[in-house]
């Protein structure tokens, strides 16, 4: 057992419904208590989807658990059939139908159905999400795609995207134009867009897109195995990796990897002298292994910040995560324990987390400023705008993105400049977020108390502020202020030194200076 | 409208009622620890369960609370199935763990789930272990909140339920509220209640641990919510009388279970009339401006939290809608058979089989639809104007004060599609 707050994964038979989701003309049957419909609404208010989910549920009670719950299932499954006319179905059982052991695969199986019906096997107590999604459309595309003659010119499958993805929806339409492009056309969409019958076709794809390991990387291996169908291994987000990406293409259809990149636009806005600021800004990452990764390398070779620290909360991408953690240098932070995550981003002190909406509630109570890189999603991660994280407009958002919630470069400089100004204070935020900008702190008689940096860990034990270092650390500007707290605590406590005053504050500032 | 309602003229409380079997498109009971959590604020919820818990709370809650909030799910591992950990050790640890980081918690309900229902954790015997191991500190107690014993609104029935045996008991003649209200709604009904001269009013819930009330053979109870049956029950089994009356929405609602509460303590009518008199004027002029977009429109409800039948009494009798089907996830007519009396529908609906219950709202093409997250927006997309019944829940909508607020949650997506002019 354990206690668990908030979590970034949810149970696996919310990963196969993404799969079917995304899909069209397939049914999932679900064995499952009432109540567990409440996954319905995270398609259809998150992702604001305008048709229910294609997921019959058996919402069995207490009073059918003495009876014959394997009867409901049958019936469900009939129903289902007979209602929407799926040209396949795959059934499986929640946490709960787990424990009561009907086997919903069997039980299809001896209903003579006339379409392909698919057992899944989720472990709902060992595994979670991702895993079940990667799982599903592995089970699909088993039992459904077939050997077929290779398409005249060169096409290649787009596999990974599903429902309720970050930014699935437009990273299709990005790579299909990037591809096409570069001449290479899509045969397959899936599972997001794909029926049944489209699955039967992947294999007439001279090679696959590999978008999202999580979701996708089975069914690419076994597609390599059975078809003899390579797949690209570059997620290409960022530039770097977009550029990669059209190498590994080109090599795969055997073509010239020339592209024209008269849209890409972060080379040159991260180059501009207005982003000098944003040199060796300390960031924190943290997501799905995968969107970790890009960003890692997105925040040091193209933004040029500094990665103080990254991790990932699917264990399935732990090696690549500890490997990458080295690399940079830094220690990898493998879990999914929000208050972990939480401890962690507070002792380091980031200027930006680069995260998921965990993290930037996590931002929002500690005062840093966070951009979201990741699922698990929000409502505000399908954006009504084109957004997408793949080729070179994705570079582009991702610039737009990750810059917003900083303050920008001249207004930095002229807040350190007139700090003290009654209106130009630092403790109104950064001057385009309008409506977060609070009240200018009034002064008041405890003005000691009130003005205590709320957000700041305590010192540690053995070390004091002096009442005018603190008073001096209150002059640094808000954005750069926990890092200054938590580097003159290194500072003192790597010199023994037990009081705190504004030498110590300087010669910690002159010891880091960069 | 000053005097008690006609209830001749073609009440439901007799009419058939269709009772369905089939998929149903509900929450289960945990989703009640969102509001019961923010009400009672030294109290800890933790449910023993799965991940499908931990994330049903989590997307219920929207994740719109940024502290660490006062819910949590112990996640059962497949080592606590295989046998391989004893259950009861393992949740001891989780307890110890949180109480000690979370010295504000005074109260713990220990939630049972599905999972742990069905493989037979013995939740009752934990929590009196862990009462005494915390105790007086900490007091555990435990309830179901599993989809297979309880649906949405049922969790809240179920927690107080289980608060019941250990309130105080009392001699003295109270009135005691139950149901877990916003507090500035709590605030008005005791105001309203004093100023006609009862009392003393206790409530329970109440906020913290310290202000339980106390019950007994004088203890009248006025229900703040259709939900509430075996709290009911538990307390009559306390020697606690239940005081029957319409559930308090909209004017009328309110004026009849007010009036019902001041016979109980011999208020004169013209007593009653001279405190009331003001704020339901202010209501009806409230929800007359709202009920200009309601007025013969007709309403279908999908069953979610329970408060279906005394709303489409309130939608029917004041704003002049026409109910088409009224579906509810469960009838106790000893709770809303008040309101049933004073409800014309054309269908009572029991329990759901959700794609036949469509099949019927596409083909009455209602003027308004009110049912889950889940349906809302494919219905949207279907051409119907729909309003999503969670927010019932979580919004003050008892009492005078809130009536227009209450009317108004139903004309606003009425309103919303007339103001749009792009199609969809």
């Amino acid at each position: 057992m354990k206690l668990t707050v908030w979590t970034y994964e949810g149970p696996p038979h919310v990963g196969a419904m993404r799969v079917a989701t995304g899909m069209r003309g397939l049914h999932y049957v679900l064995h499952a208590p009432q109540g567990d419909t409440y996954a319905d609404l995270l398609f259809t208010m998150i992702e604001r989807r305008n048709h229910r989910p294609p997921v019959t549920y058996t919402t069995f009670q207490a009073r059918d658990l003495g009876a014959d719950t394997a009867h409901l299932f049958k019936d469900a499954c009939r129903d289902a059939y007979d209602r929407f006319q799926p040209e396949a179905i795959i059934v499986g059982a929640s946490c709960t139908a787990e424990l009561i052991q009907d086997d919903p695969g069997g039980l299809a199986e001896t209903m003579g159905l006339d379409i392909p019906v698919i057992p899944l096997e989720l472990p709902s107590y060992q595994r979670k999400e991702n895993f079940g999604a990667d799982e599903t459309f592995f089970q699909i595309v088993r039992h459904l795609a077939k050997p077929c003659e290779k398409t005249p010119r060169i096409t290649c499958n787009l596999l990974g995207p599903t429902a309720l993805g970050f930014r699935h929806r437009d990273d299709i339409e990005e790579l299909t134009g990037l591809l096409s492009d570069m001449g290479v056309d899509v045969n397959v969409v899936a599972p997001m867009t794909a029926s049944p019958s489209e699955i039967a076709r992947l294999g007439a794809a001279h090679f696959n897109v590999m978008m999202y390991p999580e979701t996708c990387e089975a069914a690419c291996r076994w597609l390599k195995r059975e078809f003899g169908q390579p797949y690209t291994t570059t997620v290409p987000i960022g530039v770097g990796a977009t550029r990669d990406f059209i190498t590994e293409v080109a090599d795969l259809a055997g073509i010239e990897p020339k592209i024209d990149e008269n849209r890409l636009r972060l080379p040159w806005y991260s180059a501009s002298v207005d982003s000098t600021y944003l040199t060796g800004k300390r960031v924190f990452l943290f997501g799905d292994g995968t969107h970790v990764k890009a960003a890692a390398r997105i925040a040091r070779d193209e933004m040029g910040f500094e990665v103080v620290g990254l991790g990932c909360y699917n264990r399935e991408f732990a090696r690549d995560i500890r490997a990458l953690a080295k690399e940079y240098g830094v220690e990898p932070l493998i879990t999914d324990d929000y208050l972990e995550v939480e401890q962690t981003i507070e002792a380091l002190q980031p200027e930006m987390i680069l995260g998921t909406q965990m993290e930037r509630h996590i931002g929002k109570r500690l005062g840093i400023p966070c951009a979201v890189i990741s699922a698990p999603v929000h409502v505000q991660d399908f954006p009504a705008r084109y957004s997408p994280q793949m080729g070179f407009e994705g570079a582009n958002v991702i610039f737009d993105t990750w810059v917003h919630p900083l303050v920008m470069g001249l207004e930095e400089h002229l807040l350190h400049m007139f700090r003290e100004d009654f209106e130009f204070h630092d403790e109104a935020g950064p001057s385009h977020h309008g409506g977060h900008t609070p009240e200018p702190l009034q002064p008041a008689a405890d003005e000691e108390v009130s003005m205590a940096d709320e957000t700041a860990p305590p010192a540690p034990d053995n070390v004091i502020w002096l009442a005018d270092a603190e008073k001096e650390l209150k002059k640094i500007p808000f954005f750069v202020r926990g890092k200054a707290r938590r580097n003159t605590e290194t500072f003192a406590l790597e010199r023994g030194v037990q009081e705190i005053s504004i030498d110590t504050l300087y010669e910690a500032k002159a010891h880091y200076a960069r | 409208m000053n005097k008690p309602a006609n209830i001749a003229n073609g009440g439901c409380r007799e009419a058939p009622i269709l009772k369905e079997r089939g998929q149903r498109e509900v929450f289960c009971g945990l989703t009640g620890i969102i509001w019961l959590h923010r009400k009672m604020q030294d109290a800890f919820f933790l449910v023993v369960g799965s991940r499908t818990c931990a994330h049903l709370l989590q997307s219920a809650a929207g994740v719109m609370i940024f502290a660490e909030p006062r819910f949590g799910t112990a996640i059962m591992e497949e080592k606590d199935l295989a046998g391989l950990a004893d259950a009861h050790e393992e949740l001891d640890r989780e307890v110890a763990k949180l109480l000690a980081r979370r010295p504000d918690i005074k109260q713990l309900f220990l939630v049972g789930s599905c999972p742990s229902e069905v493989i037979k954790i013995d939740l009752s015997r934990a929590a009196e272990r862990l009462t005494q191991v915390h105790a007086p500190h900490v007091r555990v107690l435990n309830y179901s909140g599993s989809g297979i014993e309880t649906t949405f609104t049922q969790g809240e029935d179920a927690c107080l339920e289980s608060m019941v045996p250990i309130l105080p008991t009392t001699e003295a003649k109270e009135l005691l509220l139950v149901g877990a209200l916003p507090d500035v709604v709590e605030d008005q009904a005791i105001g309203l209640l004093e100023a006609l001269g009862i009392g003393p009013v206790r409530v329970l819930p109440a906020g913290r641990a310290d202000a339980m009330p106390a019950v007994g053979p004088e203890t009248k109870v006025a229900l703040l919510q259709p939900f509430l049956g075996e709290t009911a029950s538990a307390l009559t089994r306390r020697g606690a009388e239940i005081i029957e009356a319409p559930f308090p929405f909209g004017e009328e609602g309110t004026t009849l279970w007010l009036r019902a509460i001041a016979d109980e303590w011999g208020v004169t009518p013209e007593h009653f009339d001279a405190v009331t008199a003001a704020p339901r004027a202010r209501a009806r002029k409230a929800v007359a401006q709202a009920a200009e977009h309601l007025n013969g429109k007709s309403i279908f409800f999908f069953p979610d939290s329970q408060l279906e039948i005394p709303l489409a009494r309130f939608l029917t009798r004041e704003c002049g809608m026409e109910a088409i089907e009224v579906g509810a996830p469960y009838i106790h007519k000893g709770l809303v058979g008040a309101d049933m009396d004073m409800l014309q529908t054309d269908c009572v609906s029991e329990g759901q089989d959700v794609d036949k219950q469509l099949d019927r709202c596409r083909a009455a093409r209602p003027d308004l639809t009110v049912c889950g997250l889940g349906l809302a927006n494919p219905l949207e997309a279907e051409g119907l104007t729909t309003k999503w019944a969670i927010e019932l829940v979580f919004t003050p909508v008892h009492f005078y004060e809130q009536a227009g607020d209450l009317a108004g949650l139903f004309s606003r997506p009425i309103r919303r599609k007339e103001l749009l002019k792009v199609a969809s």
